[in-house]
């Protein structure tokens, strides 16, 4: 797993995966997005070599796009992926702890999360914090929702739906 | 029975537009039977379109009758089907037997009316709602040559997207992005 943070500025993804590209780099799955100022890149990187020989590949793009990299080294497999069950949301005026409060919840629930993402709107004076999570209910979806009604009582909001994939 | 070959992404002749359907003879009624047996035998799927099985002519089965508690008219086979009327835009997640291995998120008319030949040739028009209007634009794609793969969205912006939505209509599919 490579990883990748750095100031933001254009090329910074066409500049990675060329290099990676040159140095015989496999890519799986990916998660790249801009978080404040800040390009982050999470990748799923097959490469034949050590550790070390693939921070020598991505060590020269780095330096020249100011990013600080990371690799790890995991067995992940492709076609691994897990389908998500419910989508909750949790949105509420901004203060400290929300996150924690409501996933806390949720894992004391039997939900797996596979997604989060969250974010920050509203205005500067009048934050409101806005969290989307997918995932897997595995004590069922009536412990989720319990969970949540007992989040929502200390000024959060939360919905619940199921995601019924269709397959066509 | 015979279940046909599904043919997947990045088959060139998932990209074809099919062609009308003229001629309601034995054969089309054998090959519709062979479409059902093929859509029955894939994981859960809930419809199919005649050209992700390689015939590129305009015939769909949609049947999410197997799901429980939604609206639906059971098994419909749909022959030259067109949708006339759209209603609403709801985010939904979908997945292809002719994309295995991924779901993604997808904007579709929420209420649609179609107007479409039956297995015989007689004029039929159904009011479809939610699941079953989506399984119908679904396939209805796959007959101009369309993936969900070109209509998907970004998880990111649901929040905010469904609810603009519920506030326009007839906003092409995966064109709007507009603030409230
Ligand atoms: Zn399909």
């Amino acid at each position: 797993m490579l990883t990748l943070v750095g100031e933001d500025r254009p090329g910074i993804v066409a500049g990675v995966t060329q290099a990676l590209f040159d140095g015989g780099c496999n890519l799986g799955e990916t998660s790249m997005m801009r978080l404040g100022g800040v390009f982050t890149i999470m990748m799923m990187t097959q490469h034949d070599g050590t550790t070390q020989s693939l921070k020598n590949i991505v060590q020269p793009v780095a330096k020249r796009l100011c990013l600080r990299f990371h690799v790890d080294n995991i067995e992940g497999r492709l076609h691994d992926h897990v389908e998500p069950e419910v989508r909750i949301s949790v949105f509420g005026a901004d203060r400290a702890g929300i996150v924690a409060q409501a996933t806390g919840a949720l894992a004391d629930a039997g939900f797996n999360i596979l997604h989060l993402e969250s974010d920050v709107a509203g205005s500067e004076d009048k934050p409101i914090y806005i969290m989307q999570i997918e995932g897997v209910a595995q004590k069922g979806v009536e412990a989720v929702r319990k969970a949540l009604e007992t989040v929502a009582k200390e000024g959060i909001e939360t919905s619940i739906e199921p995601i019924d994939t269709l397959i066509g | 029975m015979a279940v046909l070959e599904i043919l997947t992404y990045p088959d060139e002749r998932l990209k074809l537009t099919s062609d009308p359907v003229e001629r309601f003879d034995q054969r089309l009624l054998s090959f519709i039977r062979d479409m059902e047996d093929t859509m029955r035998a894939g994981p859960g799927s809930v419809g199919i379109a005649a050209s992700q099985v390689g015939r590129n002519i305009r015939v769909v089965i949609v049947d999410v009758s197997g799901k429980p508690d939604i609206k639906n008219h059971g098994k419909l086979t749909l022959v030259n089907p067109e949708i006339i009327q759209w209603d609403g835009l709801a985010v939904g997640r979908e997945g292809c037997l002719s994309v295995p291995d991924y779901t993604g998120n997808v904007i579709r008319a929420e209420k649609i009316v179609v107007k479409a030949q039956d297995e015989t040739g007689g004029q039929c028009e159904y009011e479809m709602e939610g699941f079953e209007a989506r399984a119908a634009q679904h396939e209805i794609d796959h007959l101009d040559g369309l993936l969900f793969l070109d209509r998907l969205v970004s998880r990111r912006n649901d929040l905010f997207r469904r609810k603009v939505y519920k506030r326009s209509k007839h906003v092409n599919p995966g064109e709007s992005n507009q603030e409230g």
